[in-house]
């Protein structure tokens, strides 16, 4: 792999209330790579995701982005990155269309109006643009998140089971969407999934965590090789029930 | 500068947009201000015609209730607004994005700003018109007044986000009750001198009894004293300070414990 390294990650430690969520974890990504996160619930998949964009303090450990420093420089790296997690939603009260006129601004999005336009019609939610949010399918609303995230073109992008809620159909739309959008624009990802399908669909490279640990690495091929299994949710529950 | 400035406008416009559809909000604006000013003001008038009724009745009692709703109502703006982010699930991307916990903080204090201008055109409208009440009267004291009020509402709403911030939801009834608690001692409808030794020195310590003493002096005498004028600049820039650092030292504590994402999801 021999892009340029965008998130380096060095003995990252994090602990609440004496368990440790986060143990130890070193990683890269690099440059137009799409790097999946997996692991049982309750693994750090979140909390490591929570760290690299600030929102965490680690207690041991440095996240290093873009090549600065977080959070130290989190003004300068967030605006080049972006975020989307199934678990977080953005106001229901607003139309999709204000919603990320507002997330535009924050990210300093040039040429706003025929952007988010761009981005709802490839998303297919255009339709949707002027009504309230609250009126939007599970599915759209997974969509409305991942256009807020595309909103500032950013070259990372980290995801937080980013198709959870979708059907099969608009699931597999969006995956060819956001691979799509990512082969284009050469960005970085790292999204955490439960969907094993998906992960070997798209990610390039695996990073597994149980207890906290990077437990197993390398891509879907090399783990299957590896562990000598036939689909990545053999290998994860072999890992899961160690 | 100016990705500053951007951020602090795209919080504000997204309070902004809430309003027009919001039957809720718009009632926080006007209705609430406005049934406040016709109970208070239809018993000043009642008051004001019984037999050794005080001098100024009318004035003291509807300026303090006019005084009395911008400082809650900026308080409110500002804790509200960051609830509002935890209700709708949104305070993740907010905190995910470049914008910093100081912009989201000025955003809030802008859009009190404008809820003040709103429920004051109505307010003073109609205390000038229904009972003959022209706040305006108390002439360019008014803008250093009301500029204190507006602070120290600030501070309490930043002192309520934070502990907020601190305990999680179960403290947002703080949202609404930690103005409340400072009324007692803040001489709003009564003088200093009416609250016992004690409490009046907890009165002088907060900004806002001040407030509302020069704003009886102004109205029965024209006039107010010296430290009355300066006391609340001084308190409020020490307390703004407190606040702020007590706002970073909570948001800090929230990042280390995990609770800002617990909040956020």
């Amino acid at each position: 792999m021999a892009g340029e390294v965008i998130v380096d990650v060095e003995g990252l430690g994090k602990a609440f209330n004496g368990h440790r969520a986060v143990d130890a974890i070193s990683l890269q990504v690099r440059r137009g790579e799409i790097v999946g996160l997996l692991g049982p619930n309750g693994a750090g998949k979140t909390t490591l995701i929570h760290m690299l964009l600030g929102l965490i303090l680690p207690e041991a450990g440095r996240v290093r982005i873009f090549g600065l420093e977080m959070p130290k420089q989190r003004q300068v790296v967030l605006k080049r990155a972006n975020f989307s997690s199934a678990y977080v939603q953005l106001p229901l009260s607003l139309t999709p269309r204000q919603n990320l006129s507002v997330f535009g601004r924050l990210y300093g999005v040039a040429g706003l109006p025929a952007r988010i336009q761009a981005l709802l019609d490839r998303l297919e939610i255009a339709q949707m643009a002027d009504r309230p949010t609250r009126a939007l399918s599970a599915g759209q609303l997974s969509r409305l998140n991942l256009a807020k995230a595309l909103l500032n073109d950013p070259e990372l992008l980290l995801l937080d089971e980013p198709t959870a809620s979708m059907d099969p159909d608009i699931a597999d739309k969006t995956r060819a969407t956001l691979r799509a959008i990512q082969r284009e624009r050469g960005m970085a990802v790292l999204y955490t999934s439960h969907n094993m399908r998906e992960v070997e669909q798209l990610a390039d490279r695996v990073l597994f965590l149980h207890h906290g640990r990077l437990v197993e690495e390398g891509s879907p091929s090399e783990l299957l090789a590896r562990y000598k299994e036939k689909d990545l949710e053999q290998v994860f529950l072999r890992i899961a029930r160690q | 500068m100016r990705g500053r400035l951007e951020r602090v406008g795209a919080v504000l416009l997204r309070h902004l947009y809430l309003y027009p559809s919001s039957l809720s909000r718009l009632m926080e604006i006007f209705y609430w201000p406005v049934l406040d000013l016709m109970v208070w003001g239809f018993l000043t008038v009642y008051l004001s015609r019984q037999p050794g009724a005080m001098a100024h009745w009318t004035g003291f009692l509807l300026g303090a209730m006019i005084f009395w709703d911008i400082l809650y109502r900026s308080q409110q703006a500002i804790c509200i607004s960051f609830l509002e982010e935890i209700w709708s699930r949104n305070l993740l991307n907010l905190f995910a994005s470049p914008l910093s916990p100081g912009e989201f903080i000025s955003a809030t204090m802008l859009l009190s700003f404008v809820k003040f201008l709103l429920a004051g055109i109505v307010t003073v409208t109609l205390a000038w018109g229904l009972y003959s009440f022209n706040i305006f009267a108390l002439g360019f004291w008014l803008i250093p007044l009301v500029a204190n009020l507006i602070t120290m509402g600030w501070i309490i709403g930043i002192i309520t986000t934070a502990i907020i911030l601190r305990y999680g939801e179960r403290a947002e009834v703080l949202a609404w009750g930690l103005a409340l608690l400072v009324q007692p001692f803040s001489a709003v409808f009564y003088p200093v001198s009416a609250m016992p030794r004690p409490l009046q020195i907890v009165g002088y310590a907060l900004p806002c009894t001040h407030v509302f003493e020069g704003m009886r002096s102004l109205i029965a005498a024209g006039t107010i004293d010296g430290l009355t004028f300066t006391a609340p600049f001084f308190l409020n820039a020490v307390y703004m300070i407190a606040a702020w650092a007590f706002f970073r030292a909570m948001y800090r504590r929230a990042q280390q414990e995990g609770r800002l994402t617990k909040l956020g999801e």
